[in-house]
């Protein structure tokens, strides 16, 4: 996984709530590993019908092209369970995303990626997102090892984040490698369950092969 | 001390304390679907990695298809990539796929309780956020990413954050031609779609202990409407009678063995819930939505309401929003809004309940003219089952399409897209702006409400026609 330390860069404001995943990457780029997400991010609301960019569509005003971090409503992320929501972020260069809350399983998958969910009182993404309309320097800093959010102002805003998530975002580590290593707790998790619940680890193979035979 | 289903289902899975509140849980069963199990597993033969336990992972193709009748997984050229990527990934992990042309093929929410893959007290985790629909079975079952499906291949289980525990209560009886489906959009009307978020959700009451295995799906089916990755129905005997006979469902002395430590898992009569929601069922009628997320929600002999009359700006910009997106007017009665699409089917109401519900309203009646209405069983079995019953040539006979089973017209993966500009009455579980196709405009309905506004034209009061 990508490591995060820090970002300062352009933020780009997304105030509405419940921001979904199928508006943050639409379906269409999910049919093919070799889809460009970059290109798909917010591919709705981005390119007007004819293909071309929407000049009112924020990421296609400078000097938010080069957004790094991006400042959202509640519930950023909601609905489908697609990763590539968190891909497409990325590919487009986004690093963090700063919201009241997100959808759950885009907040887990943004870890597993190595994109910074950072959630602050509503109160304080208010503040952002006018100090973001009102600034001709729009940028943020976000500082994971120190864990705050400031302007070039010197405004900082502190953020709460698990201890475990910011020191795995903080090394970069590989979950599936970690839990490798607890290969032979699950081996003995297995065994002894399988003496209370036979059921559930007892299948044989070959059934569904034999169902299609059978038509 | 008194323990909730979810607690002792939670307790039974704890492989280790990874300290932080996090722990790792054992997954019992893990079904993958092409879409999001592709990257996965390019990911893992670029790090040399195995799928731990191929036994417990079982494979669907339901996503990109074409739907068409006679199809094949080549039938709809963009999605073929994932359907052959799918095969040869199963076949090098040694786990089975039930592939296109099998006769258990369908959606994977489908088949998982239809197969007996989901289990009470069970943990399945699927990549696809509708995986509680196997909490209708009383599994604890859970949609995930990506990079956790590859998580679970490489080591059968996930690291997980324990959920606070919220109980919605249904209780009283449903009015004539109030669904399941009615049931839950009204709940997400009332609660809203972050109600949930952060929650594991047990469905309880009255209304839930008489209401059939299928209808309990579809509740649990949109949980993640409500903002939770996890809701259930703990289990009890209609659940054993649901199971009993199924293709994995564990038989003989496995059975007995089953049968009893289920018997122990639905809450203590003390357990006690962060969050409790009491819904009165006496009172809902037919829903609909009205807007661009599944908390905009009427009965169906409500009003297109008011933006003016939100109670913040932000709130008003979002229902101003829709109502644009949806071409709909502020205080227009929703009844009589002329439809051009009618999709029955998805994950939410697909199996032969809804698609009894649907044709007893098609029966002997016509599909308007201009309107295009699909019926598509969620699964082969089903499609079969309604075959049996005579219930495709009701919906053929009305001018409805009887297809194959598949994602359809849910989501704009496949080739079963609504035009832009169109509005569809979907039995599905979003209405978010352009999930049906670019432009799309979605109205969610039960099975009953949507074979109504087939045969209308337009939304319609199903409980007009059925009399
Ligand atoms: S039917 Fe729709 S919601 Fe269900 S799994 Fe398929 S795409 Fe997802």
């Amino acid at each position: 996984m990508e490591k995060f330390t820090a970002v300062t860069g352009i933020a780009a404001s997304f105030p509405q709530e419940n921001i979904d995943t199928d508006a943050i990457i639409p379906a269409s780029y999910l049919r093919s590993l070799g889809s460009d997400l970059g290109a798909g991010l917010f591919a709705r609301s981005r390119y007007g019908a004819d293909g071309k960019d929407n000049p009112d569509f924020v990421l296609n005003r400078p000097p938010f092209r080069q957004s790094r971090i991006l400042v959202a409503g509640a519930n950023f992320g909601c609905g489908s369970s697609r990763e590539a929501a968190v891909w497409a972020l990325q590919r487009f260069g986004i690093r963090c995303v700063i919201a009241p809350s997100f959808g759950d399983i885009f907040f887990e998958n943004a870890f597993k990626n190595g994109l910074l969910p950072v959630i602050l009182p509503e109160a304080q993404v208010r503040e952002l997102l006018s100090y973001l309309a009102a600034s001709n320097d729009p940028t943020l800093a976000v500082d994971l090892e120190h864990c705050t959010v400031a302007t070039p102002q010197g405004r900082s805003i502190p953020f709460a984040i698990a201890p475990a998530r910011r020191a795995a975002l903080l090394e970069g580590l590989d979950e599936i490698g970690q839990t490798l290593r607890h290969g032979g707790e699950i081996a003995a998790f297995q065994k002894a369950d399988a003496a209370k619940r036979r059921w559930i680890h007892a299948r044989e193979q070959g059934l569904v092969a034999s169902r299609a035979r059978a038509r | 001390m008194p323990e909730s289903f979810f607690d002792k289902v939670w307790n039974q899975h704890v492989i280790a304390d990874l300290g932080d509140d996090a722990f790792l849980l054992h997954v019992d069963r893990h079904v993958i679907q092409e879409t999001t199990c592709a990257q996965a597993f390019k990911n893992m033969a670029r790090d040399g990695r195995k799928t731990r336990n191929p036994e417990l992972t079982y494979a669907v193709i339901d996503h990109v298809l074409s739907t068409a009748p006679g199809r094949t997984g080549d039938t709809f050229e963009g999605g073929r990539e994932f359907v052959h990527l799918m095969r040869a990934n199963c076949a090098a992990h040694n786990i089975e796929l039930i592939d296109v042309d099998h006769p258990w093929q369908g959606i994977v929410h489908i088949v998982s309780p239809e197969l007996g893959i989901a289990l009470p007290g069970a943990t399945l985790v699927c990549g696809d956020s509708h995986t509680a629909t196997s909490g209708g079975v009383g599994a604890y079952a859970w949609g995930i990413g990506t990079s956790e499906v590859e998580h679970v291949l490489a080591t059968q289980s996930i690291v997980q954050r324990k959920p606070k525990r919220m109980r919605v209560t249904f209780d009283g009886k449903l009015a004539p031609q109030v669904y399941a489906k009615d049931l839950i959009l009204y709940l997400i009307g009332k609660a809203g779609i972050s109600a949930g978020r952060g929650h594991a959700v047990e469905y309880a009451g009255s209304a839930i202990r008489a209401m059939p295995i299928e209808g309990r799906q579809t509740i649990c089916n949109m949980s993640i409407e409500l903002g939770a990755r996890a809701g259930f129905v703990p289990p009890d005997d209609a659940t054993y009678e649901y199971l009993a006979g199924r293709p994995f469902a564990p038989k003989g002395r496995d059975w007995e063995a089953a049968l009893a430590y289920w018997r122990g898992l639905p809450s203590d009569p003390e357990a006690s819930f962060d969050r409790e929601i009491a819904i009165d069922c006496a009172d809902i009628a037919p829903q609909i939505t009205w807007g661009t997320t599944p908390e905009d929600v009427t009965g169906v002999d409500g009003r297109v309401p008011d933006p003016a009359a939100a109670p913040d700006a932000s709130r008003r910009a979002a229902m101003a929003r829709s109502l644009d997106y949806l071409g709909l007017t502020p205080g227009q009665p929703l009844e009589g809004i002329p439809v051009d699409v009618v999709f029955i089917g998805s994950c939410t109401n697909s199996r032969l309940s809804d698609l009894e519900a649907a044709a007893k309203v098609a029966r002997g009646r016509k599909v308007a003219p201009g309107v295009r209405a699909l019926v598509v069983p969620g699964s082969a079995s089903v499609r079969q089952a309604a075959e049996a019953a005579g219930l495709d040539r009701v919906f053929t006979e009305a001018g409805f399409e009887w297809r194959e089973a598949g994602c359809s017209m849910c989501v704009a993966v496949n080739d079963d897209q609504v035009p832009p500009g169109k509005r569809c009455i979907a039995t599905s579980n979003r209405n978010f702006e352009g999930r049906q196709g670019p432009g799309s405009r979605t109205h969610l309905a039960s099975p009953a409400s949507a074979a109504a506004a087939a045969v209308r034209g337009a939304i319609a009061d199903v409980r007009k026609l059925a009399s």
